[in-house]
């Protein structure tokens, strides 16, 4: 499969900040490729890097094998969906999505065909005459999309296009977005801060962190063995077993973490199994979350751990379980992962 | 903010009475110069005025030498306000798009012929004409007229720039836009009213201003100028009341259109004659 | 590969320059600002330059022409008492401006900033623009006809019987004069007048980013309206009002016209540099006058950054 972008030790700084510190990576051709991480962690730099409004101080970015460091944005197969969209406020809907077709010299009459066409492809016929004030916030970021899209780009940058959307709309537009990239095969490289964002959308991710990326890989990798304490960390919630008890249960004196839906929670000692671990410990409190519960057990070593149980209907009538309550935990042994960096 | 400080609480009765009387402090002694102009005295300043007529104004639009201040502080006014809205606009731009070494001492130049007092603008120019012996023209007056015109078109240019998103030259350009293409389709039609209204202010603030064009005229006759002499060594008092009530017209419009063309966007027009 | 719909792009000339301005970015910038620098350096900071180059030469006594000899001298008889006089005049007008200027500001702009509804605030920005704005000796021009001996003034106190206040107001030593037109309280008022709305416009603006809540706040721990003025409004509006005296201060300390044409014969630094420049011709001498504004300003302008002014402009 061939690279779309490729990062070989690139850096930039903004005066004396370092945003990307020697990153390097490849997004494969036709992918959905996530970069997640906290604000300030380089990930909107690299993408503006991609798109060409910034210029790396060295190292090398090609795209789809070509160097691009030449190249201004406006030379680039790459377009982007700004986190505020961008939209131009003195065109009306139709000259926005037409606005890359203008500036080309395409005739009038194909590019509002064209552009009519994007508009249905985002589910917004009929309101080609708005301008952009007059339009709600899952709207613009339609027309924005649509507008991103018209020059067929080879590849897709999205700046935390959800961002401003509530959390009905942004389930939704995630699905759509999703299906979108599906259908027409275009490499979609996707920022975002939202973990179960990045999670669910992408075929790959990378976690940013200070500059640097810390892993790269599928969802089901980096939530199922993060490299490091961040990624562990970063990505869902996670368990780092206190030192005393990572020796006693795994014998390493390297950080381990778990998983707290991974853990099981009993009132009485469970039987002892070879593949399993268990512990005992005291209940601190319990949220109810709809789905499920959260509960915090504190160790006799010290630390606590993180606990979450599926609401199940055979659940529903038990007496819960008050706080002071001696409780049992017990895992997988193979749900422990060794952390990269030393405790 | 507004609409729920609106509702909050009346203002006191003496909160409102020294606002008003401050308006009004403003503003009677304009409604004066108007009611002057019909006055039928025109030895005195009698008050109040034992008649009124209209007379003055046809007197006033047979005197050639207004004709002729007129047309010289508006031909001032108008290359003076071309050369502020170029100089302006691009000082603007550079402030705006990048952070460089030396950004605050070119903004505070821009900002310094309006901070120091008039005069020293004046003199500094009377004095460098002295020096270069630069005959006094029409040109000598510009020089100084569009000198501290420019950071009136830059405030309103900058101002606007400040609350265009930075991503509209962004998005144009990964359109796939030039940046030909992107300062016709994208930049100038988001800053053209903060132009209109800066090139408005320019040209009003030059149309009236006299404490630099003492200086810089020699013996040409601008309106303010005319009017100066008049105040000095009063001649037809009836005739200056007519002059200065359209000198009040003219500076008028332009400030009214700027005010509008500007509303809703941004209140800085003025924050800085 | 989805290239097969994409269109080529034109404008062949524009795409050449552009793409050399995105791979130099100074030259763009150096682009943009060489016009206004080149103007600005050479038509002002040019002209600024030979005035403080003059200040440094001196009028020889017997011909009356310039000598272009670096000297002291001018400077020196800068600070001849009668001089003194005037600055320390010109600097006490200045404040005295400044202060009344703040006074009456005040209730415009917080009325303006607080209660005033979207229209009332459009109505009173519009009240304040067209003065700023406008002719800067017509309005001087209205004052000689307020305060001359017939005008509306006298007429006013005659009908209110209240013409023994005025002749007190006239009789009081200094400030006082034989009319109104030709006392420090009429070239005072004058400059009140005429600076007002430069110190109204940044006050307003301090004003209006003060947050109702925060008075709400200020109330609800027990201040009453004073207190709330004292501890809260005042020191938010500071900067505003700092920033409005910047203007008032300097315009007041460099204004020639005012004092001429309503005031005493007694001259300020703005009609010394006048007169020297003009009847007497001695360049030099106007030249070490307008530096003392300058240099009167330059202090204020320090203190006045250090009080946070400039970001209420």
């Amino acid at each position: 499969m061939a690279a779309a972008v490729t990062f070989e030790s690139v850096s930039h700084h903004f005066a004396h900040v370092r945003a990307v510190d020697r990153v390097s990576f490849e997004v494969v051709d036709g992918e959905f490729f996530s970069m997640l991480g906290p604000s300030g962690s380089g990930k909107t730099t690299c993408l503006r890097l991609i798109a060409g409004f910034e210029r790396p101080q060295s190292g090398t970015i090609l795209l789809h094998g070509a160097a691009a460091a030449h190249l201004p944005p406006f030379e680039r197969d790459v377009n982007t969906v700004f986190q505020d969209y961008a939209l131009f406020p003195h065109m009306n809907v139709m000259g926005n999505v037409a606005y890359g077709l203008m500036v080309r010299g395409v005739t009038r009459t194909e590019r509002e065909q064209r552009a009519g066409e994007m508009l249905a492809l985002v589910k917004l016929d009929g309101l080609a005459d708005r301008r952009p004030g007059q339009l709600s916030g899952g709207q613009r970021q339609r027309v924005a999309l649509a507008r991103a899209l018209i020059n067929h780009p080879r590849v897709l940058l999205l700046d935390e296009p959800l961002g401003a959307l509530d959390l009905k709309l942004r389930e939704q537009m995630q699905i759509e977005l999703k299906d979108l990239q599906r259908r027409l095969r275009i490499t979609f490289i996707y920022v975002t801060h939202d973990q179960e964002e990045a999670l669910s959308m992408s075929d790959r991710l990378a976690v940013f962190n200070e500059g640097r990326i810390e892993q790269i890989g599928t969802p089901e990798q980096i939530y199922e063995h993060p490299a490091n304490r961040f990624v562990a960390g970063f990505v869902g919630v996670s368990n780092v077993l206190p030192p005393a008890v990572a020796k006693q249960l795994a014998g390493t004196s390297a950080a381990v973490s778990i998983r707290p839906e991974r853990i099981r929670l009993s009132e009485q000692q469970p039987a002892a199994e070879q593949t399993h671990c268990r512990i005992e410990g005291t209940l601190v409190d319990s949220q109810y979350h709809g789905a499920a519960t959260r509960l915090r057990v504190a160790l006799p070593a010290g630390g606590e751990l993180t606990v979450v149980r599926q609401n199940q209907r055979s659940r529903t009538g038990e007496p819960a379980i008050s706080p002071g309550a001696q409780v049992w935990l017990s895992w997988h042994r193979e749900d422990m992962q060794v952390l990269g960096d030393g405790a | 903010m507004r609409s729920s400080s609106a509702g909050h609480a009346r203002a006191s009765l003496g909160l409102k009475i020294a606002a008003i009387g401050g308006l009004l402090f403003l503003h009677v002694p304009l409604a004066l110069i108007l009611l002057y102009a019909f006055t039928t005295e025109d030895k005195s300043y009698q008050f109040p005025p034992p008649g009124l007529t209209l007379q003055w104004f046809a007197v006033a639009w047979e005197r050639q030498d207004i004709w002729d201040a007129i047309g010289l502080s508006a031909r001032v006014a108008l290359t003076s306000t071309a050369i502020a809205l170029v100089l302006g606009t691009l000082a603007g731009a550079a402030i705006h798009r990048s952070r460089f070494f030396g950004r605050e001492t070119v903004s505070l130049l821009i900002i310094l012929p309006i901070a120091l007092p008039g005069i020293i603008t004046g003199i500094s120019l009377r004095s460098a004409f002295n020096l270069a012996e630069i005959p006094f023209s029409f040109w000598t007056i510009v020089l100084g007229h569009a000198t501290f015109c420019v950071v009136v078109v830059y405030n309103n240019a900058l101002a606007r720039l400040r609350r265009t998103s930075g991503s509209l030259v962004e998005a144009s350009m990964d359109l796939g836009a030039n940046g030909l293409q992107t300062l016709r389709y994208v930049v100038l039609p988001n800053i053209a009213t903060a132009l209109l209204a800066g090139g408005m202010l320019a040209f009003a603030l030059s149309f009236d201003e006299v404490i630099v064009t003492t200086f810089t005229a020699g013996q040409q006759t601008t309106l303010p100028i005319w009017m100066l002499s008049e105040l000095v060594r009063p001649r037809q008092r009836p005739v200056t009341n007519v002059v200065a009530v359209f000198v009040i017209a003219v500076t008028f419009i332009p400030i009214v259109v700027a005010y509008y063309v500007t509303r809703g966007t941004e209140h800085v027009a003025g924050a800085g004659k | 590969m989805s290239t097969a719909f994409a269109y080529e792009r034109s404008g062949g000339m524009g795409r050449r320059v552009s793409t050399w301005l995105y791979l130099h970015p100074w030259f763009l910038l150096l682009l943009l600002l060489a016009p206004p620098l080149l103007w600005l350096g050479i038509v002002y900071l040019g002209s600024l330059f030979s005035l403080l180059l003059q200040s440094f030469f001196s009028v020889d006594e017997f011909s009356g022409l310039v000598v272009r000899e670096f000297t002291l001298s001018t400077y020196g008889e800068l600070f001849s008492a009668a001089n003194i006089d005037i600055i320390v005049r010109t600097a006490s007008m200045a404040a005295a401006v400044t202060v009344a200027a703040a006074i009456i500001a005040f209730p415009i702009a917080y009325y303006a900033a607080r209660y005033a509804g979207a229209k009332a605030k459009a109505v009173f920005y519009l009240a304040v623009m067209l003065p700023l704005w406008s002719s800067y000796l017509v309005r001087v021009y209205a004052w000689k006809l307020i305060l001359a001996k017939e005008g509306i003034l006298n007429w006013f106190f005659a009908k209110l019987h209240m013409t023994w206040l005025l002749d007190a107001l006239l009789a009081t030593p200094v400030i006082g004069g034989t009319s109104l037109s030709v006392s420090y309280i009429g070239t005072f008022l004058v400059f009140v007048y005429i600076w007002l709305p430069y110190m109204i416009l940044p006050l307003q603006a301090a004003l209006e980013r003060v947050p109702p809540s925060v008075l709400d706040a200020s109330q609800d721990l027990g201040a009453h309206a004073g207190q709330t003025f004292r501890y809260v409004i005042l020191p938010l509006a500071l900067p505003g009002m700092v920033a409005g005296s910047i203007f008032t201060f300097s315009l007041t300390l460099g204004d020639y016209i005012i004092p001429g044409i309503v005031g005493s014969s007694r001259l300020f630094i703005g009609q010394a540099v006048f007169l020297h420049q003009g009847t007497a011709g001695n360049i030099p001498m106007a030249a070490a006058f307008s530096v003392v504004p300058i240099v009167i300003m330059g202090i204020y302008l320090t203190v006045a950054k250090r009080l946070g002014a400039f970001d209420a402009l």
